[in-house]
């Protein structure tokens, strides 16, 4: 046979791009429950991911397990979030929208200053969560890393939907989120529910912070930035205002950039970030509100 | 004094003493510090285009980094290749970023508010990339420099500058060069906003629905707002290449875009003298965070600390404060006794 097609290759591709892809789905959920309850798009989501990433390092430094420094680092997080909240946003709340994202753009400058001030730059590494060793399905070995992460990661979107869905206290936030007016009328205290958000996606960031350090072999303070770039990307041609759709965007995503990394030679290293930007342009040129997002209506 | 003389007296006031420390501020600063007055010229530039799309038409655009690179690699071309004087690009490289701010606004067209922002965002994300990729034109990660390839074209490389009998330091000519058509570009703004087409893009930012049903075509303003924009960034981009006489792909980084955005909002969208804040804002603030201490981190945590601060204290910017200062004045000047 002249030209025989590499199925193992494939199917290894699809999972790694499958765990690259979980891993901005949970950044991504986190832009997307910034984005539905306060209109605006949190541009330190990945510099706070970056610095729960650094908390749980010193944990694990400290003598944590992995896992144990894992659940302490997304509580922490989720305090830290929301007293992020608090101090920065609470104040911007009734500002244009650009003000709020100006002050999300401080926060990154914040953020990354305050983790290289604190742990000095210097490269370093945290343990892998899991077995390097692959497992072999059908003939085709994966690595147990990528299956893990892709399991950690969707497990942790599953239970944010679990709390959204059948939690009162998930029900009064999405109905803040969707109606603040209204809500205040019944009793939800509004302003706490932006602020339950906040911590909820500095949670989220926390677990692609870890799920992201362990796989690279040292990482430093701007570890967050690529991630949160594709995040947004997955975020956006899933519609920015469905978590659902920030999951399937960026686990499409991550599928694509790593089967276009592989047979397109032409694009390389180089250009994947370009390339999956300029496809997703094109699906946002068909559908403005991305693959899941409400379209806008407009009356005249 | 009657309200129409009082009128003009304000504004021959204000028109004098713009031009009085415009031509005398040379003079209060070092050689050296009159490169950075010249930067805040180039950023001053960029953000009144900037505020032209988003602050008087809505679009955000958190890509004009991008587009200050097309007018800087113009630059640079056209002095290497076609071995063009440096101030003589600056009207073509101006045409170039328009020409792709406008190709920018045709998908624009389909994007409304923050999905606009992040689709901009990308194009300055993926700028460095394409001008790596496309190293026959860009001369790829090394870029290109004038100042080797083309020394004789650069204005003042001896070290002096000589107009109209008054001879200068590079630095100063600098100053004047990024100023004065900061000045022209300022007072094209200020007519263009007072003008049908300004009216057009304000109708077309406060509601798209109001304004197309007025009969305005949305298309055409938004394209036009983008070009224009575009206009203003390509010749700030073209300063920068001049001054750095050398452009690659790391001169145009999206944390440029970021800054012109943050430059814009400091300095109150929508409002045109307040860029000159946001312009000395975005300039000297890194210059001074670091004089807080250069302990590594803490000059980046001062600087969005700043930045937070401003936010909070004048959630419409240095514009805002501008126009609640100058109220009594301006009631005074407008409304009917």
């Amino acid at each position: 046979m002249l030209f025989a097609f590499d199925w193992t290759q494939l199917a290894q591709q699809i999972v790694i791009g499958l765990a690259s892809g979980g891993v901005w789905a949970t950044l991504a959920v986190a832009l997307v429950l910034i984005y539905r309850s306060t209109g605006v798009i949190n541009f330190a989501q990945g510099e706070m991911a970056m610095f729960s990433t650094f908390i749980a390092w010193s944990l694990v430094h400290h003598g944590f397990s992995y896992w144990g420094a894992f659940f302490l680092t997304i509580a922490i997080s989720f305090a830290g979030g929301i007293a992020v909240e608090r101090a920065v946003i609470r104040p911007v709340e009734r500002a244009p929208v650009l003000t709020v994202v100006i002050v999300t753009l401080g926060l990154f400058f914040v953020v990354n200053g305050a983790a290289r001030w604190i742990w000095s730059p210097e490269t370093r590494s945290l343990p892998n969560a899991f077995s390097t060793r692959p497992i072999t399905v059908a003939g085709v070995a994966f690595s147990i890393q990528d299956l893990g992460t892709i399991a950690v990661s969707l497990g942790a979107v599953a239970l944010l939907w679990g709390f959204f869905q059948f939690t009162k206290l998930g029900l009064a936030s999405r109905a803040a989120a969707l109606n603040p007016e209204a809500s205040r009328l019944v009793g939800v205290r509004v302003s706490w529910m932006l602020a339950l958000g906040w911590g909820l996606a500095a949670a989220m960031g926390a677990v692609s912070g870890m799920l992201t350090a362990p796989a690279l072999a040292s990482f430093d303070q701007n570890l967050m930035q690529p991630v949160l770039l594709y995040a947004f990307a997955g975020a956006v041609l899933g519609g920015l205002d469905s978590p659902l759709g920030a999951v399937v965007g960026s686990l499409l995503l991550g599928v694509l950039v790593s089967l276009l990394g592989t047979y397109v030679d032409w694009i390389g290293s180089e250009l994947r970030l370009p390339v999956a930007l300029a496809v997703i342009l094109g699906v946002l040129l068909v559908r403005p509100a991305g693959l899941f997002g409400t379209p806008q209506e407009r009356r005249v | 004094m009657g309200r129409r003389a009082l009128g003009v007296a304000v504004w021959v006031v204000l028109v004098a003493l713009v031009l009085l420390a415009y031509a005398f501020a040379p003079r209060f600063v070092s050689d050296f510090h009159s490169r950075d007055l010249a930067e805040a010229g180039m950023f001053f530039i960029a953000i009144v285009g900037l505020n032209l799309l988003t602050g008087y038409t809505g679009q955000i655009s958190l890509g004009h980094g991008a587009l200050m690179a097309i007018g800087g690699y113009t630059t640079a071309w056209l002095m290497v290749h076609e071995h063009w004087r440096d101030v003589w690009t600056i009207p073509l490289a101006g045409l170039a970023a328009g020409i792709v701010g406008f190709l920018i606004g045709l998908p624009a067209l389909r994007l409304s508010g923050l999905y606009l922002a992040l689709a901009t965002f990308a194009f300055a994300v993926a700028m460095p990339s394409l001008l790596r990729k496309f190293s026959g034109i860009t001369g790829g990660g090394q870029g290109l420099r004038p100042i080797e390839e083309a020394p004789l074209q650069i204005t003042g490389l001896s070290g002096t500058v000589t107009i109209f009998g008054h001879s200068m330091t590079q630095n100063h000519f600098l100053y004047y060069l990024s100023w004065g058509i900061g000045l022209i570009g300022f007072v094209i703004a200020w007519l263009l906003v007072r003008s049908r087409v300004g009216r057009t893009f304000r109708a077309l930012r406060d509601s798209e629905v109001a304004a197309s049903s007025a009969g305005i075509n949305l298309a055409r303003a938004k394209t036009l707002a983008f070009a224009i924009s575009g206009v203003y960034a390509g010749v700030a981009g073209a300063l920068v290449a001049t001054m750095d006489q050398i452009v690659n792909p790391l001169s145009f980084t999206f944390l440029l875009s970021i800054v012109l955005i943050v430059g814009a909002v400091v300095g109150g969208l929508g409002s045109l003298p307040g860029m000159v804040v946001g312009a000395f804002f975005v300039e000297y603030l890194p210059d001074l965070s670091t004089h807080v201490s250069t302990k590594p981190g803490v000059p980046d945590f001062v600087y969005g600390a700043a930045i937070i601060v401003v936010m909070i204290l004048l959630p419409t910017g240095a514009g805002g404060l501008l126009r609640r200062l100058a109220r009594p004045l301006t009631t005074r000047l407008y409304l009917r006794p």
